[in-house]
C-alpha cells in the first residue's frame, strides 16, 4: 500500500506545525500497518481531541473523532458492538491522561482489544501552549510562567500497573524500535499501549530554549536510558527534566485474556 | 430473547428492559445510580455477549461515549442513568447530536439539584435533556406513566432515535420507575431499523419524506465513514471556521426533527372541550387522570413526549378552553413553553401545580388547586 493509498491526500494540508513530531509517528505507523499487511477496510481509528487525535481523519479509512478524553470509552463500545474491526486509538497527554485519567486507567483494566498510541509532547499543542500533565518540573509554559511546579505523570507505568498486555515507550528519535514496538502492538490480542515522546516546536520547544526541533530530538537522544539495558529500580520512572532521564523500551508484554474472549463477544461477529 | 406476548406485573425498570429487548437492542453501558438501576441488572441478565454486550463503565461519561461507539458499529445502543449521570452525560449529548448517532438514554429522574433526592421522583430534568449541552440542537424526549409506557415508549425511544439519527430520551422518574403494573406485551411489535448506507431500505415505514436523514454509513463495511463533533459538510470534511457549512449544518439538525413534529408527538386527550384543562405528563400526571375520569368540567392532555415540543396539541386544547392548568414536578419547567403556546391559541388563564419533593400531586391537591381557579 502506498503512503497516500494509506493516507487521504484530499485532506491535505493537515494542520501540524513544521518540525512536529506527530508526521514522525504517523510515517512509523504506516510502515508498521504495512508490513503487517493488515486490512485497512476492517481497521477504525479514533481520536479524541487534540493535534495528535487528529490523525484518525487523515487516514483512509472509518474514523470516529470524538469529545475530549472518552476515545478509549469510544473505543470500548465500538469494539465491542463489532468485533471484527480492528480498533486503533491515537491520543495525546492531554486527552489520555488529564482529562481521559479515567477511561485510560479502566481502559487497561478492562483490557479489550485496542492500540492506544499516545504521542506525548509534554503540552497543550493545539491551544497554545498550556502545561500537561507530562510537563517537566521547573519547565515554561503559558500557564506556568515561573515554571512547572507539579510532576509529571508516567504514562506508561501507569499503564502496566493498571493492566494493559502490553506497554512499551519511546521517542521520536527512535524510529525503528517505535516501529517495531507499533507492530507489536497492533498483533497483540487485549490492551496495547505505546507512548512517544514527542517534540512541540512550537509551543513546547520555544519557551523552553529548544525552538528547533533538532535541539529536542537530540535532548531525547542525550535523555534516553534502555530499560533493558539498565538495572529496572533505577529507571523505572520517567523523569522529564535536564538533568533527568525518559525510560524507553518494552514495559511489559504479556498475554491476560482480553475482555471479548471473557465474555464471549468474539464469537457472535 | 424478546418476552412472549401475554400479561405480566411487572416494575417499571423492568419493562424498560423487556422493551428495550423487544426493539433489539445489542449494547448496554451503565453505571450504578438510583433509581435506574434496575435497568442496568436487567440487561446485564439478558445481554451475555453472544445476544449482545453489557458494559459495567466507569462513569456515566464513559457509558454515554461507548454506545455512541456501539452505534457506530451498527447496533441499538442504550444506556440508562438519573439526575447526576444525566449532568455528566451532556457533552456527549451534543456529540451525538452533531454526529447524527442513534442512541438511547434512559433518565429514571430523581430529585435535584446535586444529589438531591436518591430515591424520590422529580420531572426536573425535562429542560436539561432539550437544552443542557452547548450549542443548537434537537432532540426527541418521552414520558411515560405507567408499567405499560415503559416499555412502549422505550420501543418508540429506540424507533425514533433510528428513523431520525438522533438522541432519543426515555424520561420517567422513580415512581413511574419503581411502580408495578400490568404489562400487556403484544403479538406484533414495531421495530424500525436503520437506514443504512448502502442499502436498500428493507421498510418505507421509516422513509422520511424529505431528504434531512442521510443514510447511516456503519463503520466496517468500506465507507470510509469520518464521524466528528466538529463542524462538518456532509461528506464529512472538517470546516470549523466556514459560515455557511455551520449554518447549513446545524440548521438540518434542528430542523430534522421539528419538520417531523406530527410523527413524533404523542399525547393522550380525555374530555377536550371541557372548559379547564390539565396539561401534565409523567407520574405528575397520575392525580389529574384520576379527576379528568371522574369529573367531566375537567378536561386533561398528557403528554407522552415532550420534545419536539408538541405545540398542535397543546394550541389545539388552549384555543378550546378557558384556563389551563399545567402540573408538573418541579418549579415549573414545561409551564413555560405551554403558557406561551396557550397564550398565542387565545386562552387568557393558565396555572401553574408545581410539587417537588418527591411524590406526584395527590387529586386532592389537583381538585384544591382547580377550586382555587374556580374550575370545580
Amino acid at each position: 500500500m502506498e503512503l497516500f493509498e494509506f493516507y487521504r491526500k484530499d485532506r491535505w494540508p493537515h494542520v501540524f506545525c513544521p518540525g512536529c513530531g506527530i508526521g514522525t509517528v504517523m510515517n512509523c505507523f504506516y510502515r508498521a500497518f504495512n508490513e503487517l499487511e493488515l486490512p485497512l477496510d476492517k481497521t477504525a481509528f479514533i481520536g479524541g481531541i487534540g493535534c495528535s487525535s487528529r490523525i484518525p481523519l487523515y487516514i483512509n479509512s472509518d474514523a470516529l473523532h470524538t469529545t475530549h478524553g472518552r476515545a478509549i470509552a469510544f473505543a470500548t463500545g465500538l469494539r465491542l458492538a463489532k468485533p471484527e474491526l480492528k480498533t486503533v486509538v491515537f491520543t495525546g497527554d492531554g486527552d489520555l491522561g488529564a482529562i481521559g485519567g479515567n477511561h485510560f486507567i479502566n481502559g487497561c483494566r478492562r483490557n479489550v482489544d485496542m492500540t492506544v498510541i499516545c504521542i506525548n509532547n509534554n503540552i497543550y499543542g493545539m491551544t497554545g501552549g498550556q502545561a500537561s500533565i507530562t510537563t517537566p518540573h521547573d519547565y515554561q509554559s503559558t500557564t506556568t510562567p515561573y515554571g512547572n511546579k507539579e510532576y509529571p505523570f508516567d504514562l506508561a507505568e501507569i499503564a502496566v500497573a493498571a493492566g494493559a498486555n502490553y506497554v512499551a515507550r519511546w521517542t521520536t528519535r527512535h524510529v525503528h524500535e517505535l516501529t517495531r514496538s507499533l507492530k507489536a502492538a497492533l498483533q497483540k490480542k487485549g490492551f496495547a499501549f505505546v507512548e512517544v515522546v514527542s517534540q512541540c516546536p512550537t509551543n513546547f520547544g520555544r519557551r523552553n530554549k529548544m525552538a528547533d526541533p533538532t535541539q529536542m530530538l537530540e535532548w531525547f537522544r542525550q535523555s534516553s536510558v534502555r530499560r533493558d539495558k539498565t538495572k529496572a529500580a533505577e529507571v523505572d520512572h520517567v523523569d522529564l527534566n535536564l538533568a533527568g532521564q525518559i525510560t524507553i523500551g518494552e514495559f511489559v508484554d504479556r498475554n491476560r485474556e482480553c475482555y471479548e474472549e471473557l465474555i464471549g463477544v468474539g464469537k457472535h461477529g | 430473547m424478546r418476552i412472549a406476548p401475554g400479561e405480566y406485573f411487572l416494575q417499571g425498570n423492568e419493562a424498560c428492559v423487556e422493551g428495550a429487548i423487544a426493539a433489539d437492542v445489542r449494547f448496554f453501558a451503565g453505571y450504578p445510580i438510583t433509581p435506574s438501576t434496575e435497568i442496568a441488572e436487567g440487561l446485564a441478565h439478558r445481554l451475555t455477549g453472544k445476544d449482545g454486550v453489557f458494559l459495567q463503565m466507569e462513569d456515566e461519561i464513559a457509558c454515554i461515549s461507548a454506545i455512541i461507539g456501539a452505534s457506530w458499529g451498527g447496533v441499538k445502543a442504550m444506556t440508562a442513568t438519573s439526575g447526576p449521570g444525566f449532568s455528566l452525560m451532556q457533552e456527549a449529548i451534543g456529540y451525538a447530536a452533531m454526529s447524527e448517532t442513534p442512541i438511547v438514554v434512559v433518565n429514571v429522574m430523581r430529585g435535584g439539584p446535586s444529589t438531591g433526592q436518591p430515591t424520590r421522583a422529580s420531572q426536573g430534568d425535562v429542560m436539561q435533556t432539550k437544552y443542557g449541552s452547548h450549542g443548537d440542537y434537537q432532540v426527541i424526549a418521552f414520558a411515560p406513566a405507567s408499567v405499560q409506557e415503559m416499555f412502549d415508549l422505550t420501543v418508540d425511544a429506540f424507533n425514533y432515535a433510528e428513523k431520525y439519527r438522533v438522541p432519543s430520551f426515555l424520561l420517567s422518574d422513580a415512581e413511574v420507575g419503581h411502580m408495578r403494573g400490568l404489562l400487556t406485551v403484544p403479538e406484533a411489535i414495531n421495530v424500525v431499523e436503520r437506514k443504512e448506507k448502502g442499502l436498500r431500505r428493507p421498510d418505507e415505514a421509516y422513509d422520511v419524506p424529505d431528504d434531512l436523514v442521510h443514510p447511516f454509513p456503519v463503520f466496517g463495511k468500506g465507507h470510509k465513514t469520518m464521524i466528528t463533533g466538529m463542524t462538518h459538510t456532509d461528506k464529512s470534511k472538517i470546516e470549523p471556521e466556514d459560515v455557511k457549512v455551520h449554518q447549513e449544518l446545524v440548521k438540518r439538525l434542528s430542523e430534522k426533527i421539528l419538520r417531523s413534529r406530527k410523527d413524533i408527538n404523542k399525547w393522550e386527550l380525555i374530555a377536550p372541550g371541557s372548559k379547564t384543562m390539565i396539561i401534565s405528563y409523567g407520574s405528575a400526571a397520575l392525580g389529574p387522570k384520576e379527576i379528568a375520569a371522574k369529573d367531566d368540567r375537567i378536561g386533561l392532555l398528557r403528554l407522552k413526549s415532550l420534545w419536539p415540543l408538541p405545540e398542535e396539541p397543546i394550541y389545539e386544547a388552549a384555543r378550546q378552553c378557558d384556563q389551563i392548568l399545567v402540573c408538573e414536578m418541579n418549579l415549573g419547567m414545561m409551564y413555560w413553553p405551554i403558557k406561551r403556546i396557550a397564550l398565542e391559541a387565545g386562552c387568557k388563564r393558565i396555572e401553574l401545580l408545581s410539587k417537588v419533593g418527591g411524590e406526584p400531586p395527590t387529586p386532592s391537591e389537583v381538585r384544591h388547586k382547580l377550586r382555587e381557579m374556580g374550575a370545580i
